[in-house]
């Protein structure tokens, strides 16, 4: 059955981090990584963040399981740019009418680095990070209205009733003697009118959803009682503080070596 | 503990001509429990709606006043706590505790005492689990109960309660019976509940009112009073009325002719589940014969029937359906319907089309029936199944009853020797229950052969020439 829990323990380290400065570290990371164009700073990122990784409370094993499918992305990424960017420099590798040469190669890696160094910490924090816990903090710290906050985590816990209910509506379809073959065309009606029933349902179930919450009083005007308080503690701070001094550190050292390549 | 008046109170939902709810005069006094009854389209959701104040006054037209303690019911929030039928859809958080804290928050409850006020509404509906449970691994009965803590952590005067057992099972329902006997006797707030089987509920209440369905009120009073004077007519229109003449048992005139669907060694384990969903099961249904499948929720019933329904490839054995062909689940679907139709718990999943005559004629062209047969198959269901007036309306905008036949209607225009029923009588009023009772039965002495997953022991006990009960996904006996 699908679950919401988060991949890692709660006791771990990441796990019991504020929800709003692992956002936080996630922006300043993001930021420093497509400020520029070079290989040498998203490197310096992701070297930064698995040196992280294993303060982070989550099984090596599992981490590269939840994150094969970005590794290949960011393999894509670079085998693509490298093949395909044009320019000049020396030639690495010809194979037919494909030459790679070591100027393509910098640059489809730094396309490649860029993806992991913005994903890497996205992943960890999907993992680490209960969705209560996000709700809650994204309304305590970050001034976001409950109404959003609480509503999309209820939505969220709908999702899993979703791929259940569209095995149902497949089977039901395929019952009364409607099913695609291989016909593409079909394929894409079924689909289609799947999607509808699909959606009517989540519909009229959304709206109950919705009453039901008023009933316990959602639409009320009086303030939220905190319930679950999140709170900045100083290690939260120290966490976010080092982000920013990682970032701002790996933009330097390209700086200093000339390699940086601003994208501004 | 809260008073109702309602004074020539209608309702008109915006868009609709006719009036959900028409004048209704009804005045309840503090402490008292009502159980509210009525045909069904005489407005008794609308009305336990209007007195939760859930009826904005944008939505429709409002005539005559509903007042809980002498102020308008929208007013009056605060004062009220209304439980839905459908767990699903009431329950808002990750974790139990919270769903609990949610109404405390939004109502600005005091944060120093939030906790222990979830803990004693918890315990006050005997919730066994601690407040971390994930809503979503609890049973039916469970989630109702959870939501029933919910609405009882805010304390309300007026307890609204709208067919909050039906759609449980035996099991679960009875839970939730329990844990309001519990919260009744132990509180003093009035209470209005809205449920079709009555004798399960009917000590929980001391008074009942029957809405009449073309307005006002057609019985008032203590339940032994209302049923000994309006029995027969709330029976006729579709009340469960306690003591009520049983249906007459109804069984197949003979053995069973030609084996319709034999399953061997049937079993499905899903994919990195450790213990199997079904397995080792051997079935054989003949035709002219009706199979009961009963058993608890999770037992794995609806996975056979959607197994015999070759809707699901088993991980063993196998389903072998009539002239011996095997393995339904990889075949193509116009031949799957030609000999095995399928109807699902809820009719909406199963349709397709935009109007009901459509729906119906899908299936017999997807196999590839002759026009002018197919017209000819449509008409006659649409007069068997009563749904000739309907043929123009569209399939979500049926009632209950009315969905139901025509997911019946629509298994039957490809004319298949073997019916697979999923609950086909779950949470259905007493006037609908005969009627399909009454055309399975026949199903069945026309020679069709039909197994029927079910937790209704009335439709067993009436229909069923055999039973099978699965138990941890084995058949019991």
């Amino acid at each position: 059955m699908l679950t919401l829990a988060p991949l890692a323990a709660p006791s771990g380290w990441l796990s019991r981090r504020n929800p709003a400065a692992k956002l936080g570290v996630v922006a300043v990371i993001s930021l420093a990584a497509v400020s520029t164009t070079d290989p040498l700073t998203p490197a310096i990122l992701l070297a930064a963040e698995l040196l992280a990784l294993p303060f982070c409370g989550i099984r090596i094993g599992a981490f590269l399981r939840r994150s094969r499918l970005l590794l290949l992305a960011a393999l894509s990424v670079t085998l693509v740019n490298a093949v395909f960017a044009d320019g000049g420099g020396d030639v690495v590798l010809q194979v037919g009418p494909l030459r790679l040469t070591d100027a393509a190669l910098f640059t489809g890696a730094a396309l490649g680095l860029r993806v992991l160094a913005v994903a890497v910490p996205g992943v960890l924090v999907f993992a680490t990070t209960d969705p209560t816990d996000l709700a809650d903090s994204l309304v305590q710290q970050l001034r976001a209205p409950a109404r959003f906050a609480i509503g999309s985590l209820a939505a969220f816990r709908m999702l899993p009733l979703l791929s259940a209910e569209w095995r149902m509506i497949a089977m039901a379809r395929r019952a009364r003697g409607v099913d695609a073959g291989f016909d593409p065309v079909a394929r894409i009606r079924l689909f289609t009118s799947t999607m509808f029933a699909l959606l009517v349902g989540a519909i009229r179930r959304g709206t109950r959803l919705a009453t039901a919450m008023d009933a316990r009083g959602f639409d009320a005007r009086t303030p939220r009682t905190i319930a679950r308080p999140q709170r900045m503690r100083p290690v939260d701070w120290v966490m976010l503080t080092a982000a920013v001094l990682v970032a701002a550190g790996a933009v330097a050292i390209s700086v200093a070596l000339g390699v940086f390549r601003g994208i501004f | 503990m809260a008073s109702v008046e309602l004074r020539g109170f209608s309702w008109r939902h915006a868009g609709r001509k006719a009036p959900a709810v028409r004048d209704v005069d009804l005045r309840i006094g503090s402490g008292e429990r009502v159980l509210l009854l009525g045909p069904s389209g005489s407005g008794k959701s609308t009305l336990l709606g209007a007195l939760a104040g859930l009826l904005p006054e944008d939505s429709g037209e409002q005539s005559g006043e509903i007042l809980v303690d002498g102020i308008d019911a929208r007013k009056a929030r605060e004062r009220t706590g209304i439980v839905f039928q459908d767990p699903q859809s009431q329950l808002v958080m990750v974790r139990s505790g919270d769903d609990v804290a949610f109404g405390l928050e939004n109502r600005g409850f005091p944060a120093g005492d939030l906790w222990a006020r979830v803990d004693t509404a918890l315990d006050s509906v005997g919730f066994g689990y601690g407040r971390a449970r994930e809503t979503t691994a609890l049973s039916g009965g469970e989630q109702q109960r959870l939501a029933l803590a919910g609405v009882l952590a805010l304390r309300p005067s007026l307890l609204l309660l709208d067919e909050p057992t039906a759609n449980l099972d035996p099991e679960g329902a009875g839970q939730v019976r329990d844990a309001l006997r519990s919260v009744l006797a132990a509180s003093e707030s009035t209470m209005v509940m809205v449920e079709h089987r009555v004798a399960d509920v009917v000590g929980l209440v001391d008074r009942v009112v029957v809405l009449a369905e073309d307005g006002g009120l057609l019985a008032d009073g203590p339940p032994g009073k209302v049923f000994a004077e309006h029995g027969e007519e709330l029976t006729r229109q579709g009340v469960w009325v306690p003591g009520a003449e049983p249906v007459a048992v109804r069984h197949a005139g003979g053995p069973p002719g030609a084996e319709l669907v034999r399953t061997e060694d049937l079993g499905l384990t899903h994919p990195g589940a450790e213990t199997a969903s079904l397995s080792g099961v051997d079935l054989a249904v003949g035709a002219g014969e009706l199979v009961a499948v009963l058993g608890a929720n999770g037992s794995g019933k609806s996975t056979l029937a959607l197994m015999l329904g070759g809707l699901l490839r088993p991980t063993s054995g196998r389903v072998i359906l009539a002239g011996g062909a095997a393995s339904p689940h990889k075949w193509r679907a116009p031949r799957l319907a030609r000999t095995v139709g399928s109807v699902f718990q809820n009719p909406e999943q199963q349709f397709v089309a935009s109007n009901v005559r459509d729906e119906l004629a899908l299936g017999p062209r997807r196999i590839g029936m002759p026009a002018g047969e197919a017209d000819r198959v449509v008409g006659e269901l649409l007069e068997r199944l009563r749904l000739s007036a309907l043929a123009e309306a569209n399939p979500y905008t049926l009632s209950g009853g009315q969905a139901r036949r025509l997911s019946v209607a629509t298994a039957l225009a490809t004319a298949p020797g073997l019916l697979v029923f999923d609950e086909p009588t779950f949470g259905q009023d007493r006037r609908t229950w005969a009627e399909l009772v009454d055309l399975i039965g026949t199903l069945r002495d026309e020679g069709r052969g039909i197994v029927a997953v079910t937790h209704d022991r009335d439709f067993t006990a009436v229909l069923a020439d055999r039973s099978v009960t699965i138990h941890k996904g084995r058949i019991a006996c």
